[in-house]
């Protein structure tokens, strides 16, 4: 099991396309002054998220990164409620309370991040004690960066994981920089090397390979529904763009840019789509007439009600968890555990 | 109505809501297989098995952080941090994650976390903190601190049944030495405040332990003296507390907290603003100086409001 159709090389790859466009929709938004804030992208990045994402089943939880809109596109959040989410409006995920990719759609089975990394980790790996508890067939996937490894809530995770054996992938997103500050002043051990000493593989693929970064989450998702426990997946990429838009990465040698143009994970999914005959100028086409109509459904809509802005702290309500959210793969509809569940 | 202790009736609301509702867990440093380290959780081990009674590694960021992934995808965790002080070590997972999630998008974080706190044992400055002012002064966490068994076994309970984040205080000093009839089966208390005695000359309010030095210290004044027992600082009483305001018009205010943005800094504040025509005399605040709490009985003693303080300045605003 764990063939990628020709359907879902063709999704894997229009994802990508839509983070893409989006973000360079919402870059241009910025420059007009219509996001407030910064604008975060993960330009570059797009196999990492849209991968990892697209080996997960409806029933598993994520937990996605800054730079990982491909993970809430694959789980099925509109584009017009991304960009309404980026310019504050009403209609985005949060309604304006929050801004860029802070956010999770809960009905798609996503947890939105928070800024302080990688806090998400002890989060992720709380979801996965629950599964573990319940005896569920379910996996908790989370996101962070090379600068993230540096924290507290790294080591504290990975160990938790470790010692309790849970069904947890953590996908390390290597992105060469943290914000101005490169590896070589992060860490003197490769954290993939970590895992190791916490009980669990870690393993290291090419992070502008889409397929790479599935095939290896699938195998970590399987690993952890097989009772095994976790496993660290360092996908090695690079942030193509500055730490934010106001960022002009001057701290960046211009030839490691163009040696990583080279390498985008987007034209390299084309070739491959292509050479399976598909048109992909009319895949790009689609995805800028779909980019296009949310931009302007998203425009259209209204900014928040000021006098709204203190209520929601708390629930009222007793708790609804997440929901499921929507997992493309074509395999899961061959898995008796995903099909009954 | 059988009497416990405030320790017991923590016990029985958990075991209680652990019977009755498989989504309740609970979680810490030393809480299994040794019950606590002040035996809040003995014997459930054995009742309720490993899986939902969980040492945990010695981590608080991820008792906290775990707790919140638990919480939203269907469980209710009970977190214990050994002291209250050792909640530093997992203050960002409560203020940003479990804090703010739900005004973000929605989501609700059912989690308790309870909190051994407040000190008057030799317990130093790393084991005798009241850290509740942290959490009133972050958006999106509850703040309960009962002082009477009956009302720690009721919120606690309503704590757990509550769709979010909650920091439920349980002062070390009460465990063993408060002892009163708590209800049989469950019941929730209010997060509202209590009079613990009715009064017409002066209002003390207080919550946790000064309850009872506010209690002690008034017993025998010559005067009608009211005590406001809080029981919950997020949400604060304030009806109750502008109330009892009107029909005393003077007020003193306890805290065992260090002095600056205490509870009672707010509390305050709010009579102030809110019922400053209503006052016969100053507000008056007794509470712990900013210092860290110290080991040797005497300079703790020094520190920790006296009932001796309390009935000095009950005193003062009397005869004000």
């Amino acid at each position: 099991m764990g063939a990628l159709s020709r359907a879902d090389r063709v999704e894997l790859l229009r994802a990508m396309l839509l983070m893409r466009a989006i973000e360079a929709r919402a870059l241009t938004l910025y420059r007009q002054g219509r996001v407030p804030g910064s604008f975060y992208d993960g330009f570059g990045q797009e196999a990492v998220s849209v991968g990892a994402a697209f080996a997960m089943g409806p029933r598993d939880r994520l937990c996605p990164l800054h730079r990982d809109l491909g993970a809430h596109l694959v789980r099925g959040v509109e584009p017009a409620r991304i960009l309404a989410q980026y310019m504050g409006r009403a209609s985005g995920v949060t309604g304006g309370r929050d801004g860029n990719v802070h956010f999770g759609d809960p009905a798609s089975g996503v947890m939105g991040m928070v800024s302080m990394l990688p806090d998400m980790m002890c989060v992720a790996t709380g979801m996965a004690m629950a599964f573990k508890l319940r005896r569920e067939q379910r996996v908790a996937l989370t996101w962070f960066g090379d600068g993230a490894t540096s924290r507290g809530d790294f080591h504290e995770a990975m160990n938790w994981a470790g010692v309790q054996r849970l069904p947890v992938v953590f996908v390390l997103e290597n992105n060469q920089f943290a914000y101005s500050t490169p590896l070589a002043k992060q860490f003197v051990v490769d954290p993939v090397e970590r895992a190791r000493v916490y009980g669990f593989p870690g393993v290291t693929v090419d992070g502008n390979d889409v397929e790479a970064v599935f095939d290896a989450v699938r195998v970590a998702r399987e690993r952890a529904l097989a009772g095994k426990g976790p496993t660290l997946v360092e996908a090695v990429t690079m942030r193509m763009h500055g730490h934010a838009a106001h960022d002009d990465m001057r701290y960046v040698p211009p030839e490691l840019l163009a040696e990583w143009a080279q390498r985008d994970p987007i034209e390299r999914q084309e070739r491959r789509v292509a050479q399976l005959g598909v048109e992909v100028a009319e895949l790009r086409a689609e995805v800028e007439a779909e980019v296009e109509a949310a931009t302007a459904e998203a425009l259209a809509a209204p900014m928040p009600d000021a006098t709204d802005a203190a209520h929601g702290v708390f629930a009222e309500e007793e708790a609804e968890p997440l929901g499921d959210g929507r997992a493309p793969w074509s395999g899961f509809a061959a898995e008796p555990a995903e099909a009954s569940a | 109505m059988p009497a416990m202790t405030y320790l017991e009736a923590i016990s029985d609301a958990l075991r209680e809501e652990m019977r009755t509702d498989e989504r309740v867990l609970v979680m810490g440093e030393d809480v299994g297989a040794f019950g606590g380290a002040f035996k809040v959780t003995d014997g459930f081990v054995e009742e309720f098995g490993e899986e939902r009674v969980i040492d945990t590694p010695l981590a608080e960021a991820a008792i906290v952080g775990t707790a919140v992934g638990a919480a939203v995808v269907g469980m209710r965790p009970v977190c214990e941090m050994q002291f209250a002080d050792f909640v530093a070590c997992g203050f960002d997972q409560l203020i940003n994650v479990a804090g703010k999630t739900h005004y973000r998008f929605g989501l609700a974080v059912p989690i308790v976390v309870r909190l051994p706190s407040g000190g008057g044992f030799s317990g130093g400055p790393f084991h005798s903190q009241n850290p509740e002012a942290w959490f009133m002064h972050a958006p999106g966490i509850k703040v309960l601190a009962p002082s009477t068994p009956e009302d720690a076994k009721g919120l606690l309970t309503a704590a757990i049944r509550d769709p979010n984040p909650v920091v439920f205080l349980e002062h070390k000093h009460l465990y063993r030495r408060v002892k009163g009839e708590v209800p049989e089966g469950t019941y929730e208390t209010p997060m509202t405040a209590r009079v613990a005695r009715e009064g017409t000359d002066l209002t003390v309010i207080a919550y946790g332990a000064m309850v009872h030095a506010a209690l002690e210290a008034t017993d025998d004044l010559d005067a009608g003296v009211e005590v406001l027992d809080l029981r919950s600082l997020v949400p604060l009483d304030t009806e109750a507390i502008l109330a009892s305001v009107a029909k005393t018009s003077k007020v003193l205010i306890v805290d065992e907290a260090n002095e600056t943005c205490a509870a009672g800094a707010q509390v305050a504040a709010l009579i102030a603003e809110h019922a400053f025509e209503q006052l016969d005399g100053p507000i008056r605040r007794v509470a712990s100086p900013d210092v860290p709490i110290p080991f040797s009985p005497p300079l703790e003693q020094a520190v920790l409001p006296s009932v001796d303080r309390i009935r000095d300045a009950c005193r003062d605003l009397l005869d004000y």
